[in-house]
């Protein structure tokens, strides 16, 4: 049998998921961070890659914004959290000089960016890696699949809202992923019904059903579905400890479970 | 290791593949080549095509998911109440398009008399078909949206665009800007990580030098249908839209609160404001388009003016 390609940064990853969606604004940036942060939970060292170019939201996410981002001599280093160095990023957040500066560019400097994103950052090893990326099927996601499929991911997970109009792009995204070769894990519905913190009636507000619709259209497992907690969102913009606060939310039983799903559909491999 | 350029000076630019933020750019021999220079026949073409349609406006967000197609559905709806003007609402997001669900139109291609509605999705034979284009493809999609409908007497065109900062804005704005677009309205919720990415709206309109109708603030605030008290789904925890807008010197349009029979209405395809016309969000709407059509009116009668004196 021929010897693999040089193996690279990312050979010290054991898997890779990429979380996808058609549609924008359903949660894929949150969904990474807390299903990262719920594999860490279980013990896992845990790398997540922003590969949106144009909305990165994932440093934020960790008050990591303005971190500085060095070169060693075997690419760039990622961004530690923790003292353990149990999770890592990278972003291009990280790479803009002014964070209110837009990245305007066309598809061919996208995909240029993101190859070297993707082959560029030394993580070293690591039991998962997360890769969050942009809304669509278009140029990041081809160039992203492209760079990863010599590390042959895991797979991806697919967020979706409750509507019919997030169900109705994100079922074009499971096609992306059937002709891309991309094995689905399974769809995660996300804003699954606001609690009123007055009276506890549980409102849908962004209707309902769309995620188990969708996994049954599709034939993919449902993995569940994720409450909206606006206190969660709070203390992640207020840019409190999101790892620390992350525990106590009601999100937190949801990507559990989740997380609890992944890590049994994880081949395990003998030493 | 290759360098991917962050200044580039634009494609049409006289530095095009020349500077020296150009080496080792994937285009670099093509921009070099001049072939950026020329400008695109299409865009005369479009000019032409537009004398017929009096006002263009986009409606923009960095944000995925804040709304904009719901917005510039029921922009339409409400436009087009007036049964003297005739609306025309283009959904250029090519890889989620959403109006033709939103406005009810999978299967058929008819709303009213006066609003007619042109999508991708209407070119795709089955709502699970993925349009995976590259940027090139996809801009020469916006450019026969643009070019090759006949869209005829209009007074208002809506652009709705994918959330970001990419090839189809890029696109847009250069296919019309001979025929003069009115301006953006730009789409945000109240929450940060939202505003961070309409930060960078605001600054690739300032870029291209597009005009800004104003910010609308979407999902701001709810009120619980059984206690009726507020909360923030989505709290303003760096001030919200109202600072943004001080910060940048934009104006605020309006703020839209979550209803969650708007949800209900997109999904059946319906407009919100037949099912809901007494909702603090129909009021929010329908103030935000009045202060639309001032915007539009006075723009007109200010290049009125000057063709005159």
């Amino acid at each position: 049998m021929e010897a693999a390609a040089e193996p690279g940064n990312l050979a010290g990853i054991r898997h890779i998921i990429l979380v996808l969606s058609g549609k924008g604004g359903v949660g894929k940036s949150t969904i990474s961070t807390e299903l990262a942060l719920a594999l860490r939970h279980a013990g896992k060292k845990v790398g997540i890659l922003d590969v949106d170019l144009c909305g990165p939201s994932i440093p934020r996410m960790f008050g990591a914004q303005g971190r500085a981002v060095h070169q060693c001599d075997r690419g760039w280093a990622p961004v530690f959290l923790d003292r353990e160095q149990s999770i890592s990023l990278m972003s291009v957040g990280f790479l803009l000089e002014k964070p209110d500066e837009a990245v305007v560019w066309r598809g061919p400097k996208k995909n240029a960016l993101i190859k070297q994103f993707v082959s560029d950052v030394a993580w070293g090893e690591l039991d998962y890696l997360v890769v969050d990326t942009p809304p669509g099927t278009s140029d990041e996601h081809m160039a992203t699949i492209e760079a990863l499929r010599p590390y042959q991911p895991l797979g991806a997970l697919v967020v979706t809202t409750p509507q019919a109009v997030s169900v109705g792009d994100v079922r074009r995204e499971l096609t992306f992923c059937r002709k891309t070769g991309v094995r689905v894990m399974g769809v995660v519905e996300n804003m699954s019904g606001f609690t009123c913190p007055h009276c506890t009636e549980c409102t849908s507000v962004f209707s309902r059903g769309g995620g188990e619709e969708l996994a049954r259209l599709a034939g993919v497992p449902f993995l569940g579905s994720v409450p909206l907690d606006p206190e969660l969102m709070r203390s992640l913009e207020e840019g409190h400890d999101f790892i620390r606060e992350f525990p106590g939310s009601p999100t937190f039983a949801a990507l559990t479970s989740i997380a609890r799903k992944i890590l049994d559909a994880t081949p395990t491999y003998l030493p | 290791m290759e360098e991917v350029p962050h200044d580039c000076p634009g494609a049409d630019s006289a530095q095009a593949g020349r500077g020296t933020s150009c080496q080792g750019c994937p285009n670099q021999r093509l921009c070099a080549s001049g072939a950026g220079a020329t400008p695109d026949p299409a865009i005369e073409e479009i000019k032409e095509k537009m004398k017929t349609v009096k006002h263009k406006i986009l409606v923009l967000s960095g944000k995925g998911g804040v709304g904009k197609s719901t917005f510039s559905a029921h922009l339409a709806h409400g436009l087009a109440e007036d049964e003297n003007t005739q609306i025309a609402l283009l959904d250029i997001d090519i890889c989620g398009p959403s109006i033709p669900k939103i406005m009810g139109l999978e299967g058929e291609q008819y709303v009213e008399d006066n609003l007619g509605v042109m999508s991708v999705g209407f070119l795709l034979s089955s709502p699970d078909d993925a349009v995976i284009w590259r940027g090139p493809k996809k801009n020469g999609m916006i450019k026969q949206f643009l070019r090759d409908v006949d869209w005829g007497e209009v007074d208002y065109l809506i652009v709705d665009t994918p959330p970001g900062t990419s090839d189809e804005h890029l696109s847009v704005v250069q296919y019309l800007a001979a025929a003069r677009i009115d301006g953006a309205v730009i789409i945000t919720t109240p929450q940060e990580v939202s505003l961070q990415d309409v930060r960078k709206e605001i600054n690739f309109c300032r870029k291209v030098k597009l005009p800004i109708i104003g910010v609308v603030e979407n999902m701001s605030g709810f009120i619980c249908p059984k206690c009726k008290k507020e909360s923030q789904i989505f709290p303003p925890t760096t001030g919200g839209a109202e600072l943004m807008c001080q910060d940048l010197e934009v104006p605020l349009l309006g703020r839209v609160p979550l209803d969650p029979l708007i949800g209900k209405n997109c999904d059946k395809g319906q407009s919100f404001f037949i099912d809901a016309p007494d909702s603090p969000a129909t009021l929010a709407y329908r103030s935000i388009i009045q202060r639309i059509q001032e915007f539009c009116d006075l723009r007109q009668s200010e290049e009125e003016n000057l063709i005159n004196s």
